[in-house]
């Protein structure tokens, strides 16, 4: 790897951080005026025109704040826990292919931090860590609530993995690699995996609801039983880290979503419409992002609509429902693959 | 495309990874020296609805937690061999589905054999 | 022979230990939570002393008492007229049907209440049944909440919002209204109301009818509330339970039927009672159920209220709502208990009084919160923790009422 490559990589990384995290605060604004929007209300108005300067009155105030550790909490892992969940939360987009290859005075910059063969499996590696955030935040609170959350957290986030690990086989038999690039490569056009694979995607999604911790699927911080679930004790920026590490991941599982199922930065006709490769690389980066935000803005609605599951029927839904349903989907797939390809006859 | 993948591939990774702890520990230290500090002795008291509380949070709590987390680990473990199955699986043509066939029924087994010991019920 | 005698049993004092369930006593994976007081599901200042083992409840014990304000005593020390502000603070998302039932029963003690204009009945009765849909809004969407769902909620909000301007309307007040005077009213209704509140009826229909939608037909909320918190009848009047509580359990008991106060029995409404259509009768589901049913019921007698005050008892200009109240308000010495229905269940009133002076010798609030409440332990016996909070969430007590 020279050193240009590495510039390049650099560069790319700090723009990719700066979206992610500018996705991740707007989100919390969109989310505060979709929600007005469904409630027939305004949301944020004053900060700014039509409230757009208040998820940085957000950020500066959680900044501000004073920083809260009770006597009784394990200090160190008190701070860990918020900035596991943030650390794991920013370091997922590092495997996700937001673009074509972009070609300067035969200079090729790749749109990807590291293309690696196993970008899905690293996926799947660092989201499961970030359960370690909740956990051990809500265990060194010493809190009944907190602790309470953290348990739930974890066995939530550890079942839905499961059923998401395995809907995702699928995808992989078709593609036959587990790097993100390829599977989106071969999504080329309108030729889209969810085509394919609806099942799949209807669970994955439904996962990604409960990795993110998102409502229906949001018991480890619902409020009306656990206060503030794993949180609850936590102020300041540390708070901040938490519910920003959320809507981190939500741009994260939305960008995963659409690099899966719906093609990534692929959109129709694009081979067709004559323009040069790096305008087409552009147009496509400007249609992932299409797709991210369509999928932050259903995750919202789910949200803004439906009530929560109660813990056991969160288990049946994860083990009893999902599982079976995605291996049933990796059967029906091997077969149908097998049958095309006219193994099996 | 590179057809093979070498350690190096992983250097932007271990970049990010530098980078987001930057991230990370300067904010928490910037939070650290920007906030006020106006400790009491109430205010750092664990959060019990308002009244004192009751005993230590660190107490043993109930097993069922705990019981999901193994099965997690046992069946993850069994997932992760499907991935390389599923990546070869067109090599690997009709005889490897049939092997991954008894391999996802043994799994379907053990599977029924938690749900009907209720395993996962909490009553 | 002016007070009433209590025997005093040293068991008592141990029910109401601060802590009934000791430490020691446990097995090692129980663990004692305390929700409330201060917690977003107990509604206001509910302390509940649960015993959970992981994610199921072993043991619930409610301890009330962090909202009282001596309601009972206070009355004791002031003359009729001036108890009505307290009422208004017992149940003070339904202030107006508290009133209500305490000008009506001050009425009948003074045997005046065969006098009263129509109109100023029909008044009372329609902004009572305005403020019967406000408490069941804040029921229905604040049990929304409890199950997760936050959008009803506002919904919710935003139709009672329009109920409470319109009551700011008629006296200046959006909660606590001190509106419904002991032989009258504060003020006739304003100028322009009934119009106002016809329209309000037809908007409220389909709005209402969308919530229901969204929230009490959701499949997962359906989930969440079929089934849970079954309430049986002969419990239910074992404790006294009444209101869309005991009507959800399936009786058709309504004090606005059977005791047929007012002009109740002038206007054509139905009983809503849970019928177990999702689960067992009398469990969460039917309780919001029958709340919701009510709420159209409630839009019927506005209507037909309506109707009355522009036709047959229309607005004039001699009309003095105030025409009938009594200079001095001093009831013959008399044991009397009055009882209306309020939205959360029977609202009663016991007046003891010496016929020498204008203050009760004795007012008792029977507490309708306060009797529904009494069953929670009963009921949430091996559950789980959200289970507790539908349970909770589905009583719609207030504490202010609980508490007195």
């Amino acid at each position: 790897m020279d050193f240009i490559t590495l510039i390049d990589k650099s560069v790319l990384i700090v723009i990719i951080f700066a979206v992610s995290l500018v996705t991740a605060m707007y989100s919390t604004y969109g989310e505060r005026k979709i929600a007005a929007f469904f409630q027939d209300r305004l949301g944020p108005t004053n900060a700014g025109p039509w409230g757009l300067l208040q998820p940085l009155a957000d950020g500066g105030k959680l900044f501000m704040k004073e920083e809260i550790i009770p006597d009784q909490a394990n200090k160190a892992l008190f701070i860990l826990g918020p900035s596991i969940a943030m650390l794991t939360a920013c370091m997922t987009s590092a495997v996700i292919p937001w673009g074509k290859d972009l070609y300067f005075f035969d200079h090729n910059i790749v749109l990807q931090v590291a293309d690696v063969n196993i970008g899905l499996l690293y996926v799947f590696g660092v989201v499961s860590l970030g359960v370690y955030g909740a956990l051990i935040g809500g265990w060194a609170s010493n809190n009944k609530f907190s602790l309470m959350g953290a348990i739930r957290a974890a066995s939530q986030n550890i079942s839905y993995e499961l059923a998401m690990g395995l809907s995702i086989i699928s995808i992989i038999m078709l593609t036959g690699s587990l790097s993100l690039r390829d599977i989106v490569e071969q999504q080329a056009g309108f030729n889209w995996n969810i085509w394919y694979q609806p099942l799949a995607f209807l669970i994955f999604f439904v996962c990604a609801l409960a990795e993110t911790n998102r409502a229906p699927f949001d018991l480890p911080e619902c409020e009306t039983e656990l206060v503030g679930g794993y949180h609850t004790e936590y102020s300041s920026m540390k708070l901040g880290f938490y519910l920003f590490a959320e809507y981190i991941n939500m741009f994260i599982s939305a960008a995963v979503i659409s690099a899966l199922f719906f093609g990534g930065y692929n959109f129709p006709f694009m081979n067709s419409i004559g323009l040069s490769s790096n305008a087409i690389a552009l147009l496509g980066v400007g249609f992932f992002f299409i797709k991210i935000l369509f999928f932050i803005f259903l995750f919202m609605w789910v949200r803004w609509t439906i009530p929560r599951f109660r813990y056991d029927q969160l288990m049946k839904l994860g083990w009893e429902i999902l599982i079976p349903l995605s291996i049933v989907n990796i059967i029906i797939t091997g077969l149908v693959i097998l049958i095309k390809e006219g193994s099996l006859f | 495309m590179q057809p093979t993948h070498i350690p190096i591939d992983y250097l932007p990774i271990f970049m990010q990874f530098i980078f987001a702890f930057g991230f990370v520990a300067t904010t928490i230290l910037a939070t650290h020296f920007l906030g006020p500090k106006r400790a009491g002795k109430s205010k750092l008291e664990a959060f019990e609805c308002g009244i004192e509380s009751v005993g230590n949070a660190r107490s043993p709590f109930s097993i069922k937690y705990f019981l999901t987390a193994i099965l997690f680990v046992l069946f993850d473990i069994e997932v992760i061999f499907m991935y390389p199955w599923a990546v070869n699986f067109r090599e690997l043509g009709l005889q490897g589905f049939v092997a991954m066939l008894i391999f996802i029924s043994l799994l379907l087994v053990g599977f029924l054999y938690e749900i009907r010991r209720k395993a996962l019920d909490w009553e | 022979m002016n007070t009433i005698q209590y025997k005093f049993n040293p068991s008592y004092l141990e029910d109401s230990e601060p802590l009934k369930t000791k430490l020691s006593g446990l097995k090692s994976q129980e663990m004692i939570i305390n929700l409330g007081p201060q917690h977003p599901s107990t509604h206001g200042v509910l302390r509940l002393e649960v015993v959970t083992d992981g994610e199921i409840v072993k043991d619930v014990i409610p301890h009330l008492g962090y909202l009282h304000r001596c309601f009972e005593k206070h009355a004791e020390t002031l003359p009729f007229n001036q108890i009505i502000p307290y009422v208004d603070r017992m149940d003070y998302v339904a202030a107006m049907n508290s009133e209500h039932a305490f000008a009506m029963g001050v009425e009948k003690m003074l045997g005046i209440s065969e006098q009263i204009p129509k109109r100023v009945e029909y008044i009372r009765v329609l902004v009572a049944e305005l403020n019967r849909l406000a408490s069941h809004f804040v029921a229905i969407g604040s049990y929304g909440v409890d199950i997760g769902a936050f959008t009803p909620f506002l919904w919710m909000m935003r139709d009672r919002e329009h109920i409470q301007r319109l009551l700011e309307w008629v006296c200046g007040a959006r909660m606590l209204y001190n509106y419904i005077w002991i032989g009258g009213l504060f003020y006739d209704l304003p100028l322009g109301f009934e119009e106002q509140c016809e329209q309000f009826s037809t908007y409220l229909k389909p709005k209402l009818k969308e919530s229901e939608n969204l929230l009490i037909n959701n499949k997962i909320f359906i989930n969440r509330t079929a089934n849970v918190g079954v309430l049986p009848l002969d419990l239910a009047i074992n404790y006294g339970v009444t209101g869309p509580m005991i009507r959800a359990s399936g009786l058709k008991y309504d004090i606005r039927k059977t005791d047929a106060y007012s002009v109740y029995p002038e206007i054509d409404f139905s009983i809503p009672i849970g019928k177990g259509e999702m689960g067992k009768t009398g469990d969460c589901w039917d309780r919001t159920y029958v709340r919701m049913q009510e709420c159209f019921e409630s839009i019927k007698i506005i209507d037909k209220c309506i109707e009355m005050l522009k036709k047959e008892h229309k607005r004039n200009k001699d009309f003095d709502p105030q025409a009938l109240v009594p200079k001095k308000i001093r009831p013959q010495a008399m044991d009397f208990y009055i009882r209306a229905e309020n939205p959360k269940g029977e609202l009663g009133f016991f007046f003891r009084t010496d016929g020498k002076s204008d203050i009760p010798v004795r007012c008792k609030a029977r507490s309708c919160c306060f009797s529904n409440l009494s069953v929670l332990s009963t009921i949430s016996k091996d559950i789980y923790i959200a289970d507790l909070i539908a349970i909770i969430g589905s009583f719609d007590f207030v504490m202010g009422e609980v508490d007195r």
